[in-house]
């Protein structure tokens, strides 16, 4: 056991902690609960709200395998990395000040109340709920087993006692605080990323002996590791490129980032998060992986991509420095654990029991459920992480591209384009998820189709459905300035 | 109640802002990284040790998105409020 490693990990974990508590104390003020407790009553600020939607965001893939790569493929990967900086400003500035006002209008608290009164359709809302629940809670369970590895391989715990210390300590906070929790723990933990990369970069090139050392050392080992093609020359444009829709634009589709875009405040909270975030995906973007690349000539041989990070922490840094710098992949798994659960216990409180199950329910059992299907949903994953099935590893694979394909249009045709209709978004669904699965086999079997990622056709099969059926059936033009019934 | 909400065309102008500077974005990208990495390897020149493309399309373009991104937010979008004026609540 490394003591000097596991004591400032220990320290960020209070801290996040004593935020959860803080903000449990506000929701038990507050008098609308179920707005408190899955939007944060709507009063981000900037800063927040900023850190909330790049934490939401990085996940264990931008900290661990990310970075993990570009340790093998190079500059290459580096390169498609950066096509993360757009989801900075992307997001906020396409679903903007509309999505904003048309949220408060229809008084939504989740993406799925927003399409529920833009299409008013049940189908849509079934559709959709359904999706959520099942791709984003696989998705959850992933990252969760991420973060037990991560603990495991820092402190030498056994796999379990790690799951369970990560497991209660998001379930903890999440369960008492909300979303306002989620939300300020995430703006704890992008900062604990952004010192914590900044510091690591710094470190490996100290380390490497400058950066014209370490290119010096690339290119005498592989050349093509500095070109923009990957170690094997056969990363090619179009390949890459094609990351512009599944990690860049096509984010604005992912429910737990949109929910994001109907918490904030006001306009200038809004204006200051497009600033902030931009500058911190960016950087953190840019920095992670450059570690990854720059870690080659210093530790060569590292077999497993999800080790590079903490190795080279290790390797390069004091290890109560290290600790501090590693508690940074935790905190960006911890940071999309969090607001997955939260984001699944609403489609499951809110989407589904009080629309259809119980619309009449009181405020005290309103309270008594969101707390326990935050729970019970924390502990199930956790019971499934465990021993993970197969099938749960097979629908992660889905949940980020597939759920883009599902809702990109639905959402922003919706916002934008008055001739979207309810047999558009649900064709639109249907066809984004339906081609994604189908797809993914057949890449995964003969390689990609036109050289692109699987994201790729199933958005824009689902913009021509959307279109298509929207003015095939039902035709009529939706009119944004009616005030919504109730 | 037939009129155009005034704040929809800040929205909508806003929105099409967004998607030009994605669009900039991307060129800018995709015209350094794939223009000039493209070269064979020894004819690669070094900025601060770093690849010429890759510091013109990751370094450069991202401080570049980040200044078009401060200027767009101070001098062209505009505050609107987000609450309904008349029947809030």
């Amino acid at each position: 056991m490394n003591y000097a490693v596991i004591i400032p990990m220990f320290v960020f974990l209070l801290i996040i902690f004593a935020i959860g508590y803080w903000s449990s104390t506000k929701l038990s003020s507050s008098s609308n609960f179920i707005n408190d407790y899955f939007l944060g009553s709507r009063e981000l600020g900037g800063f927040v709200l900023a850190m909330t939607m790049v934490a939401t965001y990085g996940s264990a893939s931008s900290f661990l395998g990310g970075p993990g790569t570009a340790y093998t493929m190079g500059f290459g990967w580096v390169l498609l990395a950066m096509t993360q900086v757009v989801t900075g400003y992307f997001v906020l500035m396409i679903l903007g000040k509309k999505f904003a006002i048309m949220a408060r209008r229809y008084q939504a608290v989740t993406m799925i109340d927003f399409l529920k009164a833009r299409y008013n359709s049940t189908w849509v809302v079934i559709l959709s709920a359904l999706s959520i629940i099942i791709f984003l809670f696989s998705a959850m369970a992933a990252q969760w087993i991420g973060g037990a590895r991560l603990v495991e391989s820092l402190t030498g715990l056994p796999y379990n006692t790690a799951l369970f210390i990560f497991a209660v300590s998001v379930l903890v906070y999440v369960t008492i605080g909300g979303f306002r929790a989620v939300a300020v723990t995430d703006a704890v933990q992008g900062a604990v990323m952004f010192v914590g990369t900044l510091v690591l970069l710094i470190a490996v090139i100290i380390a490497g002996g400058g950066i014209p050392n370490i290119m010096a050392d690339l290119l005498n080992e592989n050349p093509n590791l500095v070109t923009p093609y990957g170690a094997d020359g056969n990363l090619s444009a179009a390949y890459v490129s094609s990351f512009w829709i599944l990690v860049g634009v096509g984010v604005v589709g992912l429910p737990q980032i949109t929910v994001r875009a109907m918490s904030y405040k006001n306009s200038q909270s809004m204006h200051r998060a497009l600033i902030i975030g931009t500058v911190v995906t960016g950087f953190i973007m840019l920095n992670m992986h450059l570690i990854g690349v720059f870690a080659r000539p210093i530790l060569p041989g590292i077999d497993i991509g999800d080790k590079v990070i903490p190795l080279i922490a290790l390797e390069t840094l004091p290890a109560w420095a290290a600790g501090i710098v590693l508690a940074a992949p935790m905190a960006a798994i911890m940071s999309t654990v969090d607001s997955l659960l939260i984001l699944v216990s609403s489609s499951i409180v809110k989407d589904v029991y009080l629309n259809y199950i119980k619309p009449d329910a009181d405020l005290k059992s309103i309270k008594r459920l969101s707390f326990g299907v935050t729970g019970a949903l924390g502990i199930i994953v956790f019971l499934l992480a465990l021993n993970p099935p197969d099938l749960l590893i097979f629908l992660n694979l889905f949940a980020f591209g597939g759920l883009e394909a599902a809702f990109i249009w639905p959402v922003v045709l919706g916002l934008y384009w008055k001739w979207g209709n309810k047999y558009g978004a649900i064709a639109s669904m249907i066809t984004g998820i339906g081609s994604y699965v189908f797809l993914h086999l057949y890449n995964t079997a003969n390689g990609n189709l036109f050289g692109v990622h699987t994201v790729t056709l199933p958005v824009l099969l689902s913009l021509v459905a959307f279109i298509a059926f929207s003015l095939l059936i039902g035709r009529t033009a939706y009119d944004y300035n009616v005030r919504a019934a109730k | 109640m037939k009129e155009t909400d005034w704040r929809f065309k800040i929205a909508n102008r806003e929105a099409l802002i967004g998607l030009g500077l994605a669009l900039f974005n991307f060129v800018w990208w995709f015209g350094f990284a794939y223009g000039m990495g493209s070269r064979p390897v020894e004819e690669y020149s070094y900025v601060f040790g770093l690849p010429d493309w890759f510091f013109w399309s990751c370094v450069v373009g991202f401080l570049v998105i980040v200044v078009l991104v401060i200027v767009i937010v101070k001098f062209f979008f505009v505050e609107v409020p987000f609450d309904e004026e008349d029947d809030d609540r």
